[in-house]
């Protein structure tokens, strides 16, 4: 398994060149790779090693981006925007429904390793506020039906 | 901006004009004229940062503050240093800062030594402006060398800049944003287990508290104290041109004679001196240089008495460890020699002996530990305290160091040559060993005994020496950047070097991480004057040529690099990459 995911990396390494300046992008699709959306201390070793830059000073870039997680998470990463715009839409009320549904709060992930909850900034989908966003897709213009909607179909597809 | 630094520059500063190269900052032009700006995150030696935000300075062409540290006189108007405006700013400054920091001072390791603890009385602080928003966290105690609090950091990334900028070692570095912006390994790992070689330097640079080594000194008390044992101790080169400077002694002052008196009333048995088993090295790593030298077997021999350099090429160059001397430091011989050899002559039974280093170095608490350093059927060196650790002991014995008498070492491991002197500065060792080298290959004396193309600063010497007519072409690097350069040089088979000397700390040990705090390269060179000029007085100048070593020799060792020799004087490395 630990080997799998180790050729996982040294292809993303591969296809994108192992180029410095493409490091952020390398660090997403390896987060994505894991599949509990982290860059874990061996996947950061790896890095280091491959592509000649110092552990700490990889780990430092791995804590100073919010999009990057040094540390489990679930598989499927729930962010909810909690800028002005969507709170004036009732993002707050959005964000206590998927509190309740999960039971988890936010900074959490649930017993089953498959959702984490947490805020992002805007991401500039206003005008269909609130809006959350599940890996790379936005959804807008939410209600509590559509949530539920949203992570039955998850739930579903992963057994399907 | 254009910086042409030929163009000078002029700038009133609080009313006094100078005149600078352009590009000077702030803090360096006031300098000039007398005003000392107060700084936390700012080093001479280290990169700038602008981190702690104390240097700030009003000028005409702004309306905001501007931190001296970074900021040229070239984009400022008239400047201003000490305002009531700038008073008051950098009092709130510091006063933040100190909400976020423990305040135990009384029982700080840099207790009357903290540039926070000083800018704090300066600025007259005399209460909490804050409620104190600290956190405790756990200590670092996971080595044997230093302890790392990170209770008591400040963030101004001192330290960060030794270890990565300056060692290339990157152990520490930055970690978080905003208020969880922080000091750290990767991974939050312990020292132990991160590239940590513990040479200290970021000890050297900490303006706080934060880091530290492991202080031993109670050890050593007790020993002192307990009748039973025989404790004697011994001296690196480098802490007599440093100890001084502890009691207000010049920078780089040589206290040899001083030392040794305090030592003595401190209550050691016997005082001994490192440069006698410094020359012992050149004679074991002379010869095993001549016989590498004869056979091209593991050439470029490289240097191995800095423990932080060691413990640095263990974990990096697990390839090369054959190309390192096999040769113990000066500290580990002497360790060896005392337990064995002094403890046999002088009918002293080898677990009763105690022996005490005084080393200008961190990672010798770490060397000392070692498994492999017990060829005496004891632990060789029982106790290594840095220069800071033994002017603590003079001060708390209540010795006036600066009225003592100057005394000798005793015999018979005591008396050195100016080859042992000089292992305390970078391109020492290599010095101390080409006289003596010339003379195995040549048989002959050279006609200089002054090397000065191996001596200075420069990160990476070179020469090629005329050995009656074999050349030999050696390197010498301080600073494990510089190291790094060569060993990826040796590692490609690009080096066509026969001998290397590799110093960790800057400088060589006269810039060792366990030196008195707020060393400069400035510093560092009025140290390394000082054991040039312990060599030049030196009636002897080779190691070879040494009474006390020769007598060693005679009486127990046999032949350099003989089966006893061999047993005491050399070790072996470990691949410790993983």
């Amino acid at each position: 398994m630990a080997n799998q995911f180790e050729m996982q990396i040294t292809k993303i390494l591969d296809e994108q060149g192992r180029d410095q300046q493409k490091l952020l992008s390398i660090l997403l699709d390896i987060q994505k790779a894991s599949g509990k959306n982290y860059i874990s201390e061996e996947a950061a070793e790896i890095v280091s090693r491959e592509m000649g830059i110092p552990l700490v000073k990889l780990y430092d870039i791995l804590t100073f981006y919010a999009m990057l997680e040094t540390k489990p998470r679930g598989r499927f990463l729930i962010e909810v925007c909690n800028n002005a715009p969507c709170y004036v839409s009732k993002s707050d009320r959005i964000a206590q429904f998927l509190r309740q549904e999960l039971g988890i709060n936010f900074g959490q992930t649930t017993a089953d390793g498959l959702f984490t909850l947490q805020y992002m900034p805007c991401v500039g989908a206003c005008d269909i506020g609130p809006v959350i966003k599940i890996g790379d897709r936005v959804y807008g213009n939410l209600t509590e039906e559509k949530i539920r909607k949203i992570l039955s179909d998850l739930t579903n597809n992963l057994e399907g | 901006m254009h910086i042409d630094p030929n163009k000078m520059v002029t700038v009133k500063i609080d009313g006094i004009p100078v005149t600078v190269p352009s590009g000077t900052t702030i803090m360096e032009a006031a300098k000039k004229i007398g005003i000392k700006i107060p700084s936390l995150c700012h080093h001479p030696d280290l990169t700038v940062r602008a981190f702690c935000r104390v240097c700030v300075v009003e000028d005409t062409w702004s309306r905001r503050l501007k931190t001296a540290c970074n900021n040229i006189v070239d984009e400022c108007g008239d400047i201003f240093t000490n305002t009531e405006g700038i008073r008051r700013a950098r009092r709130t400054i510091l006063e933040l800062l100190l909400a976020n920091h423990p305040q135990d001072c009384l029982h700080c390791e840099r207790n009357r030594k903290c540039e926070l603890q000083t800018l704090a009385e300066e600025f007259g602080i005399r209460k909490n402006a804050f409620d104190p928003v600290y956190r405790p966290v756990p200590k670092d105690l996971s080595n044997p060398a230093m302890v790392r609090d990170m209770s008591k950091c400040i963030r101004c990334g001192r330290c960060v800049d030794a270890c990565q900028a300056v060692q290339g070692v990157n152990a520490i570095g930055y970690a978080g944003r905003s208020t969880g912006f922080k000091i750290t390994t990767a991974f939050e790992k312990p020292l132990s287990e991160s590239p940590c070689v513990y040479c200290g330097q970021c000890i050297a640079a900490c303006p706080v508290g934060a880091l530290y080594e492991k202080d031993d000194t109670q050890k050593v008390w007790d020993a002192l104290s307990n009748k039973d044992l025989h404790v004697v101790v011994q001296t690196a080169p480098a802490v007599r041109v440093a100890i001084g400077e502890e009691f207000g002694m010049e920078k780089g002052a040589i206290a040899t004679g001083k030392m040794v008196a305090a030592l003595r009333r401190l209550g050691f048995d016997k005082v001994f001196d490192t440069n006698f088993s410094a020359d012992l090295t050149i004679v074991e790593e002379g010869n095993e240089l001549f016989s590498r030298l004869k056979s091209g077997k593991n050439l470029p021999m490289i240097t191995s008495c800095s423990p932080g350099w060691v413990n640095y090429v263990e974990k990096n160059y697990p390839d090369l460890l054959d190309h390192v001397s096999s040769c113990k430091s000066p500290q580990q011989m002497f360790g060896a020699v005392a337990k064995t050899y002094y403890a046999d002559k002088m009918e002293i039974p080898r677990e009763k002996m105690f022996v005490v280093s005084i080393m200008p170095c961190v990672a010798k608490k770490y060397e000392a530990q070692r498994p492999e350093m017990n060829s005496s059927g004891y632990q060789d060196v029982d106790v290594v305290l840095t220069t800071r650790e033994l002017a603590k002991m003079i001060r708390l014995a209540g010795i006036q160091f600066g009225a003592l008498p100057e005394e000798e070492f005793d015999s018979p491991l005591g008396l050195a040559s100016g080859a042992g002197a000089i292992f305390g500065t970078s391109g020492g060792v290599m010095e101390a060993a080409v006289r003596t080298v010339y003379e195995i290959v040549t048989g002959k004396e050279p006609q200089s005994l002054d090397f000065n193309e191996l001596r200075g600063h420069e990160g990476i010497k070179e020469a090629s020496l005329d050995l009656d007519g074999t050349t030999v072409k050696v390197a010498v690097a301080n600073g494990l950047s510089n190291a790094k350069i060569l060993m990826d040089k040796v590692r490609a088979g690009e080096a066509d070097y026969q001998f290397i000397e590799i110093m960790c700390c800057p400088g060589g040990c006269v810039g060792g991480g366990g030196q008195p705090f707020r060393t400069t390269a400035a510093i560092r060179s009025n140290r390394m004057t000082g054991l040039y000029k312990v060599d030049k007085d030196s009636k002897i100048r080779q190691s070879h040529k040494n009474p006390e070593i020769l007598a060693l020799y005679d009486e127990f060792l046999g032949e350099p690099n003989g089966h006893l020799a061999h047993e005491l004087l050399h070790t072996h490395y470990t691949d410790r990459s993983h």
